[in-house]
């Protein structure tokens, strides 16, 4: 395959990048997306150039680490995948493709197409914890859940956090994420101590990093990597009326 | 004293009506309730005309009786105004935040999820805004209507609806609206929280529906004046 590529390059988190034209030659349509970054990182170190910097780690799906906007769409044309699982067979011989970094306020961009992500830490920080008891483990079978409760919980819990859902998003918002996290925890018995606490925490935290608000596009859920829903966007809505309502601590 | 407690006594918390506010789920929740104010009112004031199609006696009648009791009517008003005060400074206020939350834009971007409506919430809003300003002007103090006589709203429609260019703005108008109630009659029990797999699909179908009926309704009235239905 034979491909033109213009990829977003930049020094610095202090300098201006630009949009950099590269061919992409002997290209297998079997390599995922980075393996195709990586011969062409190969052919530019035999040329003497800088390569291109991308963030991976698992490059199985799992680790959220890579994510790029590959023409337009965060992580690319196929739905419900990361851009390691993104396989070039979804392209065609002579393709251009766009790569760019993910754009918020909040990410600044490192390098290339490497953005800060620690906006995302700052928010669980914030909230997305349970406290435990130290000791012996507890017996596994005395808290009861709910198969729909487990699943629902286990649906929010696949955010991967990779900042696809803030990059997609109009109104560059984090809803999607922070959504998620509040959600798997409030769903589950673990998660009720700090319930009320949480969701205000938590909200108040990602409005503070500066992301936008949530208008219901639902370009997240279209480009999430795991596929997760916008209805739990209406279930952090939800928690958030409840504690305001509820409040910690009185009846 | 648990991590929690550190962390809340350690934070200065300001007043949670302040911080409902301040947050943008609670401004959106704003939003939501005063735009329900607002669908409401739509709906009852297209009902309301489509008296227009029963003769200047009916309609007439209907306006004085809205504007018998003017404790009510400047109750109903003063909602209204607050209403809709309150909607234009959230959505302002959260149009701000969005705008800043991406300085620097995407040389390509392109939509897999969002609709055409979702995406022009932002520019049908200030633009009824507009037009309810006109439309105040026009129908209700008949400041800009050239053929204004005071009581008589049968009158006045019928000669504001003559003019041809007078139609096609109410007309634009209320295809705004439809564009607006589109999307924003769903969304906005997303923002309070009202949401699940067993009435989400109905929520989107009727408020669907609604919008259809009430562009409808508003539409036939300048329609019916350009054809000739009614004079």
């Amino acid at each position: 395959m034979h491909l033109t590529l213009n990829v977003w390059r930049q020094k610095n988190a202090s300098v201006k990048g630009k949009l950099v034209r590269y061919e992409a030659d002997d290209i297998n349509p079997d390599m995922s997306f980075l393996e195709m970054l990586d011969v062409v990182n190969w052919q530019l170190i035999g040329k003497g150039e800088e390569p291109i910097a991308f963030e991976h780690d698992c490059r199985e799906g799992i680790c959220g680490s890579c994510g790029m906007m590959i023409n337009g769409v965060a992580h690319g044309p196929r739905p419900a995948t990361a851009t390691c699982q993104l396989h070039m067979r979804h392209f065609k011989d002579g393709d251009t493709i766009y790569i760019e970094p993910w754009r918020s306020r909040a990410f600044p961009v490192l390098k290339d197409l490497v953005v800060d992500r620690s906006a995302f830490d700052r928010i669980i920080q914030a909230g997305g914890y349970i406290s435990v008891s130290t000791g012996s483990a507890p017996e596994a079978n005395s808290v009861l859940v709910t198969k729909q409760n487990s699943d629902l919980a286990m649906d929010a819990a696949a955010c991967i956090g990779c900042g696809a859902c803030v990059a997609a998003c109009p109104n560059g918002s984090a809803s999607l994420f922070t959504s998620a996290k509040i959600s798997h925890l409030a769903l589950l018995p673990q998660g009720q101590p700090e319930r009320e606490g949480r969701v205000i925490k938590m909200v108040e935290a990602m409005d503070r990093e500066g992301f936008g608000n949530c208008t219901m596009h639902r370009e997240c859920e279209a480009v999430c990597p795991k596929a997760i829903s916008v209805n739990f966007i209406a279930r952090m809505n939800r928690e958030y009326l409840r504690s305001l309502l509820k409040g910690e601590g009185l009846p | 004293m648990s991590v929690d407690e550190f962390s809340m006594s350690a934070e200065k918390r300001s007043h949670w009506l302040l911080s409902f506010w301040r947050s943008t789920v609670g401004k959106k929740v704003v939003m939501a309730l005063t735009g329900a104010i607002g669908v409401g009112y739509v709906v009852a004031h297209m009902l309301g005309n489509l008296q227009v199609f029963e003769g200047a006696e009916k309609i007439n009648a209907y306006a004085a009786l809205l504007k018998s009791n003017l404790g009510l009517l400047w109750t109903a008003r003063s909602i209204l105004i607050a209403a809709v005060g309150l909607h234009i400074v959230a959505a302002y206020q959260l149009a701000r935040t969005s705008q800043k939350s991406r300085p620097v834009g995407y040389k390509r971007w392109r939509s897999v999820g969002s609709d055409f409506a979702s995406r022009t919430m932002r520019w049908t809003g200030p633009l009824l805004g507009l037009f309810i300003v006109y439309h105040l002007l026009h129908l209700t103090t008949g400041a800009v209507h050239p053929d204004f006589v005071e009581a008589d709203v049968y009158q006045n429609v019928i000669s504001g609806f003559r003019v041809w260019y007078v139609s096609v703005i109410y007309i634009v108008a209320m295809l705004m609206l439809a564009l607006h109630l589109y999307h924003g009659a769903w969304s906005m029990f997303e923002s309070l929280g009202v949401n699940h797999p067993k009435y989400n699909r109905l929520i989107r179908a009727l408020a669907t529906i609604l919008t259809a009926i009430v562009v409808a309704g508003f539409i036939a009235i300048p329609a019916a004046v350009l054809l000739g239905f009614i004079s």
